[in-house]
C-alpha cells in the first residue's frame, strides 16, 4: 500500500440552498467511511449526490454538521468533475503536471496510456471528444496520488467498450494503491462491480435509505448468486428514480481520434 | 507546425487596401492646403515631410522621440505592472474591492492635467515628477480592466486547483494570468495611446526636452510644419510598436482559442 489511507466521518450533514424549496437537499447525513473503502453513491437526479462529494472536497461550504478525517491530516483529493475540467490552453500531459510535479512525467505518460490517450500527450483539450477528456481527467485524479479519490460519474458518456475496459482498470488501481473512493454513478452495474459498500440517497428526503457492503472479492461475477440477487434489489429500489438523461455515448470514431487529435499544434 | 506558422506569420494584407486610403487622405490634406492658400497656417504634406526631413538631418527629431519613448516605456512599464497588480487584487478579493473600489472611480476620474501639475509642484519640475505623473494617469485605467478580467476568472479551473491543493504559484502562472492576457493586452494597446498623449503635455508642461517641449518651442514661433512632422513622425512610431509588437503578441496569446 503506497498510500497514507485515510477515512472520513460525517456528521449530521444538512445542506439547505436558498429558493422556495424548503426541504434541505441533504438532511442530517451520517456517514462513517473506512479507509481504503470503496463506497459507490447512488440515488436519483437531483437528490444530493454531487453536493455531498463537493462538500467533502471542501469545495460546499453552505453545509451544517461535521467533516472529520480519520487521520491528523488532511487527505490528498484527486476528483473527477462531471465536467472534465481541463485547462483549454494547456497540452493534456501539462494538464495532469499541473496536479503534479515535473518529475511525474514519465508516470503522467504511462497513465495517459492506461486510460487509452497514448499519442494525445501534446494536443489541447478541444482537440478531444468530450468522453476522451473525461478519460485525461480520470488520469490527472490518479496522478496526484490521492489518499481519497472522488469520482462523479467518471465514466459516463464513455464509448461502452472503452468504459468497460477503464472500470477493470480502476479496480485494479483501488487493489493497488487502496485509496478511499467515493464514486457518484447512476449505473447500477458498475456499483456493483465496483464498489465494496453501497450508499443509496433517498429521493427528496435529502437521507441514506440503503447501505450495503458488498464481502464478494471484485472483480465480480454478474452470473454469482449473491452478486445478481443485490443487482435485482438495486434496480428494484431505482425503478421509480428520476435519471439524468443519457449523454450521447462517444462514437467509435470520437474514440479513436477525438474532433481532431490528428491536427497537429505548435 | 504549420498551424502555429500561419498565425504567427505577420500579415500585409494591410498594404492593399489600408496603404491606399492613408494615401487618400494625404491626399485630400494636399487639396484643403491648396484650398487655404497660406503655407504658414496649413503646410503640404510634401512641405511637412519636407520640415521634417530637415529637422531628422539637424539631429533633434531623432533625440527628442528617442527622449519621448523612453519616458513613455518607462511610464508605460510601471502603470502595467502597479495597475494589474492592484486590478488582480480588487478582482479576486470582494473585500478589498468594496474597500478600494471607491478610490479607483476617483483616481479614473481625476483629470490628467491636474495631476501633472500637482506633480511639478510636489516633485518639482523633474524626471522624477515626469513619470510619476504618466504613471500615476495611466494605472487607474489598466486596474480597471485587469478587475474586470480577474473577476471573470474561470471558478471551475479554480474549484479545481483547490481540490488538487496545486501550489499557489502555479495556480498564479498556468490558469490566472492565462485568463488574465487578453485583457492585458488588449489594455495594454489602449494604454500605449493614452501614455504617449499624457507624455506630451507633460513634456509641454515642464521638460527641457522631447516631442512636447519642442512642440511648445514651434508654437511659440508659429513653425506649424515642424508640429505636424513631428507628430507624423510619432504616430508613425507608435502604429510601428502596435502592428509590430503587439499585435503578433495578442495572436500568439489567442492561440489556443483557434485550435
Amino acid at each position: 500500500m503506497s498510500m497514507g489511507m485515510i477515512g472520513l466521518r460525517l456528521a449530521g450533514i444538512t445542506r439547505r440552498f436558498p429558493g422556495p424549496r424548503a426541504k434541505p437537499v441533504l438532511d442530517g447525513i451520517d456517514l462513517d467511511v473506512a479507509p481504503g473503502t470503496f463506497l459507490a453513491l447512488i440515488g436519483p437526479s437531483g437528490v444530493g449526490k454531487t453536493t455531498l462529494l463537493r462538500i467533502v472536497a471542501g469545495l460546499d461550504h453552505g453545509f451544517t454538521g461535521t467533516i472529520a478525517w480519520s487521520e491528523a491530516r488532511r487527505p490528498r483529493i484527486g476528483m473527477v468533475f462531471q465536467e472534465a475540467r481541463l485547462v483549454p490552453w494547456l497540452s493534456i500531459i501539462d494538464n495532469l503536471l499541473l496536479v503534479a510535479d515535473e518529475s511525474a512525467r514519465d508516470e503522467a505518460m504511462a497513465l495517459l496510456a492506461e486510460v487509452e490517450l497514448a499519442g494525445c500527450e501534446t494536443v489541447l483539450p478541444a482537440q478531444l471528444s468530450g468522453g476522451m477528456q473525461r478519460r485525461a481527467a480520470l488520469a490527472r485524479a490518479l496522478l496526484a496520488k490521492p489518499d481519497l479519490l472522488l469520482l462523479d460519474e467518471p465514466l459516463i458518456s464513455l464509448d461502452r467498450a472503452c468504459a468497460g475496459r477503464l472500470r477493470t482498470r480502476l479496480a485494479a488501481y483501488w487493489h493497488a494503491h487502496r485509496p478511499t473512493v467515493l464514486l457518484v454513478t447512476h449505473d447500477l452495474q458498475e456499483a456493483v462491480d465496483l464498489a465494496g459498500r453501497i450508499v443509496a440517497l433517498a429521493p427528496d428526503s435529502g437521507r441514506i435509505m440503503l447501505d450495503r457492503r458488498i464481502d464478494i472479492p471484485a472483480p465480480r461475477d454478474p452470473a454469482h448468486p449473491a452478486v445478481a440477487a443485490l443487482l435485482g434489489e438495486l434496480r428494484d429500489l431505482a425503478r421509480d428514480w428520476p435519471m439524468p438523461p443519457t449523454p450521447a455515448a462517444e462514437t467509435a470514431e470520437d474514440y479513436f481520434t477525438g474532433t481532431g487529435a490528428l491536427r497537429s499544434v505548435g | 507546425m504549420k498551424l502555429a506558422a500561419a498565425i504567427d506569420a505577420p500579415s500585409f494584407g494591410w498594404l492593399k487596401l489600408e496603404l491606399p486610403s492613408l494615401v487618400v487622405l494625404a491626399l485630400l490634406w494636399q487639396a484643403v492646403a491648396m484650398l487655404v492658400g497660406d503655407p504658414v497656417l496649413l503646410p503640404t504634406p510634401v512641405a511637412t515631410v519636407m520640415a521634417g526631413y530637415d529637422h531628422l538631418m539637424a539631429g533633434d527629431l531623432l533625440f527628442n522621440l528617442g527622449i519621448t519613448l523612453l519616458r513613455v516605456a518607462v511610464a508605460f512599464v510601471l502603470a502595467m505592472v502597479i495597475g494589474g497588480a492592484i486590478g488582480i487584487a480588487l478582482g479576486r478579493s470582494p473585500a478589498l474591492d468594496r474597500l478600494f473600489g471607491g478610490w479607483l472611480s476617483v483616481a479614473l476620474n481625476m483629470p490628467a492635467l491636474v495631476t501633472i501639475v500637482l506633480c511639478y509642484v510636489w516633485f518639482g519640475l523633474s524626471e522624477t515628477a515626469a513619470i510619476v505623473a504618466v504613471t500615476v494617469n495611466k494605472a487607474p485605467t489598466i486596474a480597471a480592466i485587469t478587475r474586470e478580467s480577474a473577476r471573470a476568472i474561470d471558478r471551475p479551473l479554480l474549484e479545481m486547483s483547490q481540490v488538487f491543493a496545486v501550489p499557489r504559484l502555479r495556480v498564479l502562472r498556468k490558469i490566472v494570468l492565462p485568463q488574465l492576457a487578453p485583457s492585458f493586452i488588449a489594455s495594454a494597446r489602449a494604454g500605449l495611446a493614452l501614455t504617449w498623449k499624457i507624455v506630451l503635455v507633460v513634456e509641454l508642461l515642464g521638460r527641457p526636452n522631447g516631442v512636447g517641449f519642442q512642440i511648445r518651442t514651434f508654437f511659440n514661433y508659429f513653425d506649424i510644419a515642424g508640429i505636424l512632422a513631428y507628430s507624423l513622425a510619432f504616430i508613425g512610431i507608435v502604429l510601428a510598436i502596435e502592428r509590430f509588437l503587439i499585435q503578433p503578441i495578442e495572436r500568439r496569446v489567442g492561440r489556443w482559442r483557434q485550435v
